[in-house]
């Protein structure tokens, strides 16, 4: 399988502190992909390098086989690498549903159309729907639909993050980053969430990178595993490998992991 | 380019400077604890230069001694500010500080245009000239150029204000509780710290070292209402090159303002008026935050 | 106010003025003229003011299109009102578009403050220009319409029916823009600049571009005062002119493209009333009520008819 996205010796450092070192990591299409380490590893400072909020010192990311190293983050999203955030960046003050659509409003703007002579409802690029049942659509797939006209500041945390992600899919992203997507979230909604996520993602055919702090949640949704440490990646491969690594026990994992089976991980409905 | 041509730019512009400095450094203060732009500083500047020049001039008018006169200048200000300020801090600004940094910039002007009126009703609008302060103490020569020595009490005020302001900040509690809560105000509350006392205190000190800059200044000028009008935007154009908060940047850019505005003065007089604000547009071009400023953390 | 109802109320509010006007005494028909030209400026800095931007320099393209339209005048002896506040309009733009580079950059309060300091550099440069009257100005030809210029009974009814129709069409194109994918940007960017950014849309031309509008609207409304007073001067720069527009802007709040014309109308009229009570406590006044507004209305006034539509 293609590499959809490729890193290659990617440097950064903030003064004293190295954020990454020598980061190399090919991403193959329609792979889901976790990474795990502690906070302060690195993991977001390649998020952020990857989706042009950071330029990294030294290295290059290719997507497609194109170099995207200096691009900023509004060309990343338009070429279809979407990303979410740790912290939900939602608009506060609009409702969901007035949140996804000035989200579909700019892919109408990068589209060329709905500008200030068109005429009509114009059709979403991808969905070939009007604005607001695109807006709709994508509310509902993520089981937001009951929370369409409350302001994003009100709504609860896993909300927040569902939406923070549904937000994401609108410009129909090839890769999707997900920083975090079950942090602040209870942990009997952390499976519920994640599989709600993947199931609605994953019917695209979407890559996947999750950030994660729960091991069950890694082992369970991952096919591969990127433990960081110390700006530096110390293991890579399947869940059982690299959750086993020494290097990953020690500095990430701490001590033995207990596997949920799927069936046991499935919160009570 | 004679060495008297540029003598006279130094001393010019190192007066002008310590006048700047004084005028503007409450307002960074202010900015660095309360995190507001403070548009009434311009009222406290004229309030200070009205009480001093009404005060002291009915003083000497009654008979006192013009040694005396400095002393008066120093207490109108005080006085005033002591008055106004917790009027304003407790009666008004307090409840709005939950409120946008714009939004309450807008409040301080709005304040400000009531001030301006408050004055005017309060002192009338015909001038008042105090000379007797300013001649008192003679003039002194450099090479061919005449300078009163009252210039150098505003050397020394500037002084005495930038060294006692940096004393207190560093060596009292005070200014060791005002440095926390310019760092964090949250932090701070939830270490105990009384903000709002704080804030009580800054505000009035901030506006009397505004006054204190009136008040010295009212006996070189004629003091007229829409006195503060143009102090607020020059002391804006030293605190934002300076840094906004920054003490030591208040100082820097009273100096590089001054001494700037001097030598247009001296040569290229065209430009002299709009010079200040061509610096602080070029430094907010290549130094948005001014040439010192705090650290900002990551937001992603 | 729902959205689809501007237009008519706009409509409605030229033919009241078209129709009135000829009876209204001169004074009436000069402050709705002046209300006119500045709610035009405030008309822009609501644009701005939605992204969560505040100029506090505005005045420099206000005062771009005022000696625009007298220089226009007083060098070339054009004094056809379209063709003045044309002119007015294009010179804002055109500083807009450049300055806008560099003011795209900035937020909140830095963003003010670089306004004025632009601001106050013009009014420094024309206090110091004495080829065009330094600190007194110069006056400015009467208008022509069409190479007519008006009977002096009229010429005040002329303008402000120029004045009115123009200001409508104005109002109208940007009740348009409001619709626009980049129009309904505004308060996103105000909440979540990043958000914007990781949507695929540039903030910082987003702003650029409103920023040039509401520079041509300011010229246009400096262009129309300009031949309505029939004189510039550099205080036309300075910042208290500035404040004033920030004022009306806080007062209309930014609820409709009618709003900034109330505003400026009721300022207008405060403004009359309280200097004529006494020319010493008008800025008292002034003051006291932003403050009011500012605590009990902060959606401006418009907040009261969205209220009573509610209600």
């Amino acid at each position: 399988m293609a590499a959809i996205l490729d890193a290659q010796g990617l440097h950064k450092s903030f003064g004293a502190v190295t954020a990454a070192s020598d980061i190399n990591v090919a991403i193959e299409k329609d792979s889901v992909l976790g990474l795990i380490g502690t906070n302060g590893a690195g993991k977001t400072t390649f998020i952020n390098m990857i989706t042009g909020y950071l330029k990294p010192d030294r290295g290059r990311i290719h997507y497609e086989g194109r170099d995207i190293t200096q691009l900023a983050p509004r060309d990343i999203t338009r070429i279809g690498i979407g990303r979410s955030f740790q912290i939900p960046q939602l608009y506060a003050s609009l409702s969901a549903f007035e949140n996804m659509m000035i989200g579909i409003g700019v892919v109408l703007w990068n589209a060329g159309r709905g500008g200030y002579f068109s005429r009509g409802r114009p059709l979403v690029p991808g969905y070939d729907l009007p604005a607001e049942q695109v807006a709709e659509r994508l509310l509902e797939r993520f089981g937001l639909a009951e929370y369409r006209d409350k302001n994003a500041q009100v709504l609860p945390g896993g909300v927040r993050k569902l939406l923070d992600i549904a937000l994401t899919m609108v410009a129909r992203p090839k890769i999707l980053l997900l920083d975090e997507p079950t942090s602040g979230v209870s942990a009997e909604e952390k499976f519920a969430i994640m599989e709600m996520i993947m199931q609605a993602v994953r019917a695209e055919g979407i890559t996947v990178l999750f950030v994660e702090h729960d091991m069950e949640v890694v082992s369970r949704f991952a096919e591969r595993v990127l433990a960081f440490y110390d700006g530096r990646i110390i293991a890579d491969g399947p869940p059982d490998e690299a959750l086993n690594d020494p290097e990953v026990k020690r500095y990430v994992v701490g001590g033995e992991l207990h596997r949920l089976d799927a069936a046991q991980a499935r919160p009570r409905a | 380019m004679s060495v008297e041509q540029l003598l006279a730019v130094l001393i010019d512009g190192i007066i002008y400077s310590a006048w700047l400095f004084v005028a503007a450094v409450g307002l960074t203060l202010i900015y660095g604890v309360m995190k507001i732009v403070n548009v009434t500083h311009g009222s406290f500047y004229a309030l200070g230069a009205y009480a001093a020049a009404s005060i002291t001039g009915a003083l000497l008018a009654r008979g006192m001694p013009p040694s005396l006169s400095y002393a008066v200048l120093l207490g109108s200000a005080l006085l005033v500010t002591l008055v106004v300020a917790p009027l304003i801090e407790r009666g008004i600004l307090r409840f709005m500080y939950a409120k946008d940094e714009v939004v309450i910039l807008l409040i301080t002007y709005a304040l400000f245009l009531i001030l301006e009126d408050a004055i005017k009703l309060i002192w009338g609008v015909s001038p008042y000239f105090i000379a007797q302060p300013y001649g008192l103490l003679g003039s002194f020569d450099v090479l061919d150029l005449t300078y009163p020595y009252y210039n150098l009490i505003l050397v020394g005020v500037a002084i005495l204000c930038g060294g006692g302001l940096a004393w207190m900040l560093n060596h009292t509690r005070t200014g060791k509780l005002l440095v926390a809560v310019i760092h964090d105000t949250e932090v701070s509350r939830a270490m105990g710290i009384n903000v709002e006392r704080m804030y009580l205190f800054t505000f009035t000190f901030g506006s009397m070292l505004a006054a204190v800059g009136g008040a010295f200044t009212a006996p070189t000028v004629s003091v007229v209402p829409g006195l503060g009008v143009e102090v607020i935007v020059l002391s804006f154009a030293v605190v934002v090159i300076g840094g906004l908060g920054s003490l030591p940047g208040a100082a820097l850019g009273a100096v590089i303002v001054g001494l700037v505005r001097s030598a247009t003065i001296h040569y290229l007089p065209q430009v002299e008026l709009f010079v200040i604000y061509l610096v602080m547009a070029m430094v907010l071009a290549f130094r948005p935050r001014g040439l010192f400023s705090l650290a900002e953390a990551r937001k992603i | 106010m729902s959205a689809g109802r501007a237009p008519f109320t706009l409509a409605l509010i030229l033919v009241v003025i078209l129709a009135v006007g000829p009876f209204a005494p001169q004074w009436t028909l000069f402050l709705l003229t002046i209300a006119l030209a500045k709610g035009l400026v405030v008309l822009g800095l609501m644009l701005l003011l939605r992204c969560g931007l505040v100029s506090f320099g505005q005045a420099l393209y206000y005062c771009i299109g005022a000696y625009a339209a007298g220089m226009l005048g007083r060098y070339f002896g054009m004094s056809d009102l379209f063709t003045l506040m044309l002119a007015g309009m294009a010179a804002s733009a055109l500083a807009a578009l450049v300055l806008g580079f560099l003011l795209a950059r900035y937020r909140g309060i830095f963003f003010g403050l670089l306004s004025l300091a632009l601001s106050m550099i013009l009014y420094g440069l024309l206090v110091k220009t004495e080829a065009l009257g330094s600190s007194d100005g110069f006056h400015v030809l009467p208008s022509t319409l069409f190479g007519v210029r008006p009977a002096d009974a009229w010429v005040r009814y002329a303008v402000l029916a120029v004045a009115a129709v123009v200001a409508v069409i104005v109002a109208l194109l940007v009740h348009r823009y409001l619709d626009t994918p980049l129009g309904k940007l505004a308060p996103a960017i105000k909440d979540n600049e990043i958000r914007v950014e990781y949507m695929g849309a540039s903030a910082r031309y987003a702003i650029h571009v409103k920023y040039v509008i509401a520079a041509a609207l300011a010229g246009l409304g400096g262009a129309l005062a300009a031949t309505t007073v029939g004189h510039v001067d550099p205080e036309m720069a300075y910042w208290t002119t500035s404040g004033e527009f920030i004022f009306i802007t806080i007062l209309a709040g930014t609820g409709s493209v009618i709003a900034p014309f109330l505003g400026a109308l009721i300022f207008g009229i405060i403004q009359t009333v309280a200097f004529g009570i006494s020319p010493n406590t008008w800025q008292m006044v002034l003051g006291t009520s932003l403050l009011v507004v500012i605590v009990f209305l902060p959606h401006g006034l418009w907040s009261l008819f969205r209220r009573r539509k509610a209600a």
